[in-house]
């Protein structure tokens, strides 16, 4: 069954013509929409790879009917920093050393943007809750750690 | 007078030179979701694709009725055994795996056929319309069985069989033995970003395949082979890796996505599911270890003996190079005048095994290090004085050997590992206990426990192998090219290939191509040998094209070649009558030089398994704290403190980052981390039954010393630094745990109810 509808990503409207109403979310915007951004290690909602905000909500997109998403605001990695620069959080993942192989890395940035936002002096604990749901193979975590510290440091200096 | 010193440039930035923290240069990209990954690459009207793979682990293929599947709208073309036009079979070492099973399966999850369709949901459900009748097979799943068991390959059931043998091991008693078998089960490199390969038709009849894998001209190899291609027309170009630890080492999907783009005449993009990725590659082998430690009662080990088998699966993989590597380093890196070990690789029908971090070293360190405390034990001797006792230092013998010629510090990284101060007592916390968040552990129940262990491998491909690696580096108008073939997989070597660059050359603007077979093989990063062997390419070929540099400077300027030196970032002779920035020097020049990279030639080990079979080695300790909830058998792993051999630092801030994802991996090994296998069938092949560490699972990592004893013969002395912290890492949190319970938990991943019930 196919079927067009109109999602709001980033500020932006999109049709999406002619799409199988069983796509997820991820699926449309990585594959439609030409928003890569949010990966797919899993497709399962275990690895927060496809993390994107929906209403502000973290939520993995892999695991959202893209169907089902007409009626929000849809915020993905690409749209944090749309002067094509750097949000502090991305600029401390790279100062921090947080960055490896970065299939987890834009997850892992929308998780990190989410936590701030609603809390903006997270204890270690808050911190390792928030990303529990986002996996990194590569760096065992410390670099992230770091690189959230470092943007708790540098906007209380603001 | 100085002649050049009025052509000087103003003020530069100056980019970071070896030793010193830089940035990736992918790193903007990639926090920005912007960096290409595999999957990310797109051509308009390619197809998706999908493979279908046996339910069974052994079983005769009766029939195929792909008719259904063929009748599908939106279905373009199917691959199967009939339609491989090369070599039927491929492998790393040997050519043992088919392409496709044509006649029987022999693991869960082996490849039938692979179809190509319009969309990715056509082509899941075209597999799922394919009809195959298996006559289903019991299958051969003990590896110990597997020895003497009719053979399940035409190749037969034993991959390998190696004897070490070392001294006079039948007359070395000693005072005290102690003996043991140990486990280690099956783990997945769990790299984050699934296979993924798109290939697109070339006009020459040949095909393009953009690929994240290990080691390209080993990929092109194998897939022109079984195409039946000149090699020149299989074109890989390395696209965006997430993550490989070994698991793209062998080939996965390259010749299937290939078959497809050429039999349909399209592009066509196979990205396998997380279940697919479980299925479609090697793991780290599961072994059984007997070990027979002997000492004098002053605690001098007098002889080692041990029988490995490793369980290789059904196809041959790397079994042959890991086995070797856990017998060469199954006494740990220990002084041990004695050694008689056996080593067995065989062929099963569980899934197949090969390459993952650490490669044969991993197991028997959790079995020696067991040993060293058990023997400490019986000793009465402390644990960490008994390894300080016989540590391995530059000079002694391996137990195939080979003397130690060039550094390795164990005796420091055993105590700078045990000096560190230890984590304060566990808080008043709940989440901070064993049961987190479940909020079950009672306080009362918690006992904690301290654990160490070392653990060593080699540097590089063993046993003769020629690993060499190629460097193209070009200078135009002062922008330097780095070209190889090096995969970069997340480590971090585009960042050494640029501080590389700019230490030898003095130059700033340093691009790192993307990695191509247009290039001389870089061989595999794996073995922690990228940093070595390509990092050593770029640096001679810049070494190459700064000489060039030179000789122009001296011809321009009046000087003889031999005076003139860059200091820093200027080209200066003795005499002072050079003296220019080298960025102005290669204005409006042009440069150009490749150059092979060849270690060390190694010898193959003779029939009793001696030789200098091995490049150089490292060496690295852990000391694990853990907390144990005795009731519900639940573990948190609250710190994990190291110390690690590294030769010298080239960049601080990445070597952390290997160390700290190391640790992970071993952590997870230690207590989690398991591919469950009931009579050959896979029984967790997703993220959600197989458990990797997330953030509230890992524990603080303390990074006592990283020893720099720069290495001879290495580039800047730097040594490997990716593998060591996962050898001894799982040894030392389940040592931890044993002291914590009082078990003797001989298997790895320790579970809840080892030590509930064990």
């Amino acid at each position: 069954m196919s079927q067009s509808f109109n999602l709001t990503v980033n500020g932006i409207g999109y049709s999406v013509g002619d799409a199988w109403i069983g796509e997820s979310l991820l699926h449309v915007l990585r594959e439609r929409l030409g928003l890569p951004g949010a990966k797919n290690a899993c497709e399962q909602g275990e690895c927060g790879s496809c993390s994107v905000l929906l209403d502000g909500e973290l939520v993995c997109s892999c695991l959202v009917l893209a169907a089902d998403a007409i009626d929000s605001a849809i915020a993905t990695v690409e749209g944090l920093a749309p002067d094509g620069g750097l949000t502090d959080v991305q600029q401390a993942f790279l100062d921090a050393g947080a960055v490896q192989c970065g299939f987890c890395t834009t997850g892992l940035v929308v998780a990190v943007h989410h936590l701030l936002d609603a809390t903006p002096q997270p204890n270690d604990l808050d911190v390792q809750e928030a990303i529990s749901g986002n996996v990194c193979r590569c760096t065992g975590y410390g670099r992230i750690h770091e690189a959230i510290s470092l943007v708790i440091a540098r906007r209380g200096e603001r | 007078m100085n002649i050049a010193s009025a052509t000087s440039a103003g003020t530069r930035t100056r980019s970071p030179r070896v030793g010193e923290n830089a940035d990736r240069p992918d790193g903007i990209p990639k926090v920005r979701g912007e960096f290409a990954f595999t999957n990310d690459a797109w051509v308009d009207g390619m197809l998706y694709a999908r493979t279908v793979r046996s339910p069974h682990p052994s079983a005769r293929i009766v029939s195929v009725d792909y008719s259904a599947a063929l009748a599908l709208p939106g279905v373009v073309c199917i691959v199967t055994a009939d339609d491989v036009p090369g070599r039927a079979t491929y492998g790393l070492e040997h050519h043992d795996q088919p392409v496709f099973a044509s006649d029987v399966v022999r693991f869960h999850g082996e490849a039938i056929a692979a179809i190509a369709a319009d969309h990715p949901e056509t082509a899941r459900a075209a597999c799922a319309a394919v009809r195959v009748e298996y006559e289903v097979l019991i299958p051969l799943t003990d590896a110990e069985a597997a020895i003497t068991a009719a053979p399940i390959h035409p190749d037969g059931n034993v991959i390998r069989h190696l004897i070490v043998r070392h001294g006079d091991p039948a007359n070395a008693p000693g005072d005290v033995s102690v003996e043991g078998t140990y486990e280690v089960a099956m783990q997945d490199q769990a790299f984050l970003g699934p296979e993924c390969a798109l290939a697109i038709p070339g006009d020459d009849g040949g095909v393009d395949i953009h690929v994240a894998t290990q080691w390209l001209h080993a990929d092109r190899d194998q897939v022109s082979a079984c195409l039946g291609l000149d090699p020149e027309l299989v074109r890989l170009t390395m696209a965006g890796v997430g993550g490989a630890f070994g698991g793209r080492e062998d080939i996965s999907l390259q010749i299937h996505v290939a078959l497809l783009a050429l039999r349909s005449g399209r592009a066509v993009k196979l990205f396998y599911s997380r279940e697919e990725s479980f299925f479609g590659h090697v793991h780290r082998h599961p072994a059984r270890m007997w070990y027979r430690h002997s000492a004098t009662n002053d605690g001098r080990l007098t002889n080692v003996e041990a029988r490995l088998v490793f369980d290789g699966g059904a196809y041959a993989s790397t079994t042959s190079a890991v086995l070797a590597n856990a017998s060469c380093f199954a006494a740990g890196p220990y002084s041990v005048p004695n050694a008689l070990i056996e080593g067995w690789g065989v062929r099963t029908n569980n899934p197949s095994c090969g390459a993952m971090r650490g490669f044969g070293a991993v197991q028997t360190c959790f079995a020696h290090e067991a040993q060293m405390d058990k023997l400490a034990g019986a000793l009465g001797i402390d644990p960490i004085e008994l390894r300080r006792i016989n540590a391995l230092e530059p000079g002694g013998r391996n137990i195939t050997g080979q003397v130690i010629t060039g550094t390795l510090p164990t005796r420091a990284v055993i105590d700078a590992c045990a000096a560190h101060p230890l984590p304060p007592a566990a808080g008043d916390d709940m989440m901070e206990r064993p049961g987190g968040a479940g909020r079950t552990t009672d306080a009362g129940h918690v006992v904690r426990g301290v654990g160490f262990a070392v653990g060593w491998k080699n540097l590089m491909f063993s046993e003769g192998f020629d690993d060499y690696s190629t460097a193209r580096v070009r200078v135009d108008n002062g922008v330097v090219s780095v070209h190889t073939a090096c995969a970069e997989v997340g480590q971090g070597f585009v960042t050494l290939a640029q501080q590389i660059a700019s230490t030898v050359l003095g130059l700033d603007s340093v691009i790192v191509l993307p990695s191509d077979t247009a290039v001389g093989s870089a061989g595999s990063t794996s073995a922690s040998r990228q940093t070595w062997m390509s990092g050593g390419a770029v640096k001679l070929a810049c070494e190459a094209v700064l000489q060039a540099i030179i000789a122009d400077a001296a011809a321009t300027y009046g000087v003889a070649t031999d005076d003139v030196q860059l200091i820093d970032d200027r080209l200066m002779s003795a005499d002072g009558l050079l003296d220019i920035a080298i960025a102005d020097m290669v204005a409006g020049r042009s440069y150009d030089e490749t150059v092979e990279h060849h270690h060390a030639p190694t010898a193959t080990l003779d029939a009793n398994g001696q030789g200098d079979a091995h490049v150089s080695f490292a060496v690295a300790a852990h000391r694990a704290v853990v907390d144990v909830d005795l009731d519900l058998g639940l573990v948190r792993v609250v710190d994990v403190t190291t110390a690690q051999d590294v030769g010298r630092i080239l960049n601080p801030r990445q070597a952390v980052g290997q160390i700290e994802g190391g640790i992970a991996q071993g952590v997870g090994l230690a207590v989690m981390e398991e591919i469950v296998v009931r009579n050959g069938v896979v029984r967790n092949a997703s993220f959600t039954d197989y458990l990797i560490p997330t953030a509230l699972d890992m524990p603080t990592v303390s990074i006592a010393a990283l020893i720099e004893e720069p290495e001879p013969g290495a580039p800047f002395g730097a040594k490997g630094i990716g593998e060591p912290p996962t050898i001894s890492s799982t040894a030392a949190v389940v040592a931890a745990i044993r002291n914590a319970t009082g078990k003797a938990l001989a298997r790895t991943p320790v579970r809840p109810q080892d030590i509930v019930f064990g």
